[in-house]
């Protein structure tokens, strides 16, 4: 036998294993991309959608965060109807349009900031979740605008804003008018800081680009879900650059903790009654 | 460095060769009748003619693609050379007071015709050894708080403040990370948007997303002729959305970051015009054409009442975007 025929051996070996694998059925199991371990699906989402073999934080929809976040029926959306307009008639692969029409037709709205007035353990607050679903996540006109309304919301109301970030950035389709939206919320939250206002932010896999160098680095409190990737420039982008292999945990929440930029960082059980003990602190400000 | 300053007089982009061949035409001649001492007055008026018609034809069907490279021209006038150019009694503030010095960021107190200014700038260099010196125009954090203690001391002092936008982009490094590049440039545009001071930012060379922006957050934003601004670099974009870097040149086009394209979607308030050739051919007239744009700025804003200033602002950056 060749030495050849030896790998060949071991490669036919490896296959047969992915293909005992691919029998499962996909629906009702979940392999968690961290640890491998095969998961419930059931018992998964009994878990908050936390692996319970490796403690890795699955990635939310909107709905998914809603329902782990405010209390039961509280939650009242505003600006809603905004919607993306293709005004560059931008055409990569896809237009633009199209991959708005996916996009709205995947998850069910219209841009991947979604935002409200709600309650968490009966503290009234406004609300904004970023759906990563949603084309990554990404800052276009829409999001930018959205996220100022819910600051103005904050104070016409005099309620604390709390936010979840989920983004890939700013959104390219739109071009600079993309970019300016980094400006233009980075510019509300010093509305809010004037008005003595909380803005909490909590920050989640992942966050990088436009939206971490914007509203997501200026929460009063700052707070990141365990393991979620945080950063400006992507790692691939660092690791061309600066031709290194980057740290394990580089860009972890982790990281950010240890380098001074988190309050805390938390698993997705302790969230909600953080943020509850959070509010509690400004609501006895103003009374 | 002597032997490379002949070297650098040569740098020619592809499409600036026909004109380029047209003035060599003319050394030429030129020595030619110094040494033969025949009159060619008349042969070299209808080259240098032909020359400025093919440089106007030329300039003229610029792709974005050409413009991004004129953008990014080596011997494009830098900040330190605008400064030199357009102010005097320029005392240098370095350091941000927390890290370190960022040689990718360049600023200080200035006075612009007499008047009190400050002054900041990324900073690119003209050869490899400055500009690995100054990375390339690529700050690091500290580049952006030693911007923003230098506004600070700005508004205290009630001077305005003029920046010049040339930079690739903030620097992806793991240090940048680490020390939070994200959030200095977030603080920036935060900061910036409550200044009590006017702002104007020029858009001189490259505007490159994020790390141009963290210094941009201004009364008016003008732009030279051969500047781009743009959310991403076409070669980025084109390996994201196209996953191929070669597609720079739909992804230029598509992502419309000229001065002409960002003026039409009012993205930015004017555009200063560049000498013939771009600003790379002449610093001196590249200089003279800023300088009355500057000198335009600041007699508009001169006893503008501080809340006014912020709150135009303010008021800017919230109507910018387009939605349905």
């Amino acid at each position: 036998m060749s030495v050849l025929e030896w790998f060949s051996k071991q490669k036919e070996n490896v296959s047969e294993k992915t293909s005992e694998r691919l029998d499962i059925p996909g629906d009702l199991w979940v392999k968690c991309p961290s640890c491998a371990t095969i998961l419930y699906k059931k018992d998964l989402e009994d878990n908050q959608k936390v692996c319970s073999s490796c403690s890795y934080h699955f990635r939310l929809t909107f709905a998914e965060r809603l329902a782990l976040t405010a209390d039961a029926g509280s939650f009242q959306e505003f600006a809603a109807e905004l919607t993306a307009v293709d005004f560059l008639a931008f055409e990569d692969t896809k237009t633009y349009q199209t991959r708005l029409q996916e996009n709205q037709a995947k998850t069910g709205h219209r841009d991947p900031f979604v935002c409200g007035e709600a309650a968490i353990h009966k503290y009234p607050l406004i609300l904004g979740i970023m759906d990563f679903a949603f084309l990554g996540g990404s800052m276009g006109s829409v999001l930018g605008e959205k996220f100022v309304r819910a600051t103005e919301k904050a104070l016409e109301k005099k309620l604390p804003l709390v936010v979840f970030t989920a983004s890939g950035g700013a959104r390219m389709q739109e071009g600079l008018a993309s970019l300016m939206q980094m400006a233009k919320t980075a510019a509300a939250v010093a509305k809010l800081n004037a008005a003595r206002l909380p803005y909490i932010v909590v920050l989640t896999d992942p966050t990088t680009g436009g939206t971490t160098a914007s509203f997501a680095m200026l929460g009063d409190i700052q707070v990141a879900e365990k393991g979620a990737l945080i950063g400006f420039a992507g790692p691939r982008v660092i690791e061309q650059t600066i031709r290194q292999k980057l740290p394990r945990d580089f860009q972890r929440a982790e990281y950010l903790e240890e380098h001074g930029f988190l309050d805390a960082v938390l698993t997705r059980p302790e969230l909600k009654d953080y943020l509850a003990r959070v509010l509690k602190h400004f609501v006895q400000q103003e009374a | 460095m002597a032997e490379n300053t002949g070297e650098k007089k040569k740098i020619l982009l592809d499409f600036e060769k026909p004109v380029a061949e047209i003035y060599d035409a003319i050394a030429e001649l030129e020595a030619m009748s110094r040494a033969q001492n025949i009159n060619v007055d008349k042969e070299i008026a209808a080259l240098k003619k032909r020359a400025a018609e093919k440089a106007q034809e030329i300039f003229a069907s610029l792709t974005p693609l050409n413009i991004v490279q004129i953008s990014r021209h080596q011997l494009r006038p830098n900040t330190l050379d605008y400064i030199r150019l357009l102010f005097t009694d320029f005392v240098e503030q370095k350091g941000d007071r927390l890290f370190g010095d960022d040689p990718a960021v360049v600023g200080g107190i200035a006075f612009y015709q007499g008047q009190n200014v400050a002054v900041i700038g990324h900073q690119k260099g003209h050869d490899t050894k400055e500009n690995i010196y100054r990375n390339f125009g690529m700050p690091q954090p500290e580049g952006y708080r030693k911007a923003l203690r230098i506004m600070r001391t700005a508004e205290r002092f009630n001077f305005p403040i003029i920046t010049f936008v040339d930079t690739p982009g903030a620097f992806p490094g793991l240090g940048a990370e680490e020390r939070g590049q994200a959030e200095a440039i977030a603080r920036n545009l935060l900061e910036m948007s409550k200044l009590k001071v006017p702002v104007l930012a020029i858009i001189t060379g490259e505007g490159g997303s994020g790390g141009a922006l963290g210094i941009a957050v201004a009364n008016q934003i003008l732009m030279l002729e051969y500047a781009t601004y743009s959310v991403i670099s076409p070669e980025a974009c084109g390996s994201i959305l196209w996953r191929d870097p070669a597609q720079a040149e739909a992804a230029a086009k598509a992502l419309k970051i000229t001065a002409p394209d960002l003026l039409k979607l009012k993205l930015i308030d004017g555009i200063i015009s560049e000498p013939q050739g771009g600003a790379h051919n002449d610093h001196e007239v590249a200089a003279q054409k800023i300088s009355q744009a500057i000198a335009a700025f600041l007699q508009n804003y001169s006893g503008c009442p501080a809340d006014e200033i912020a709150a135009e602002r303010y008021n800017k950056f919230r109507g910018l975007g387009i939605f349905s």
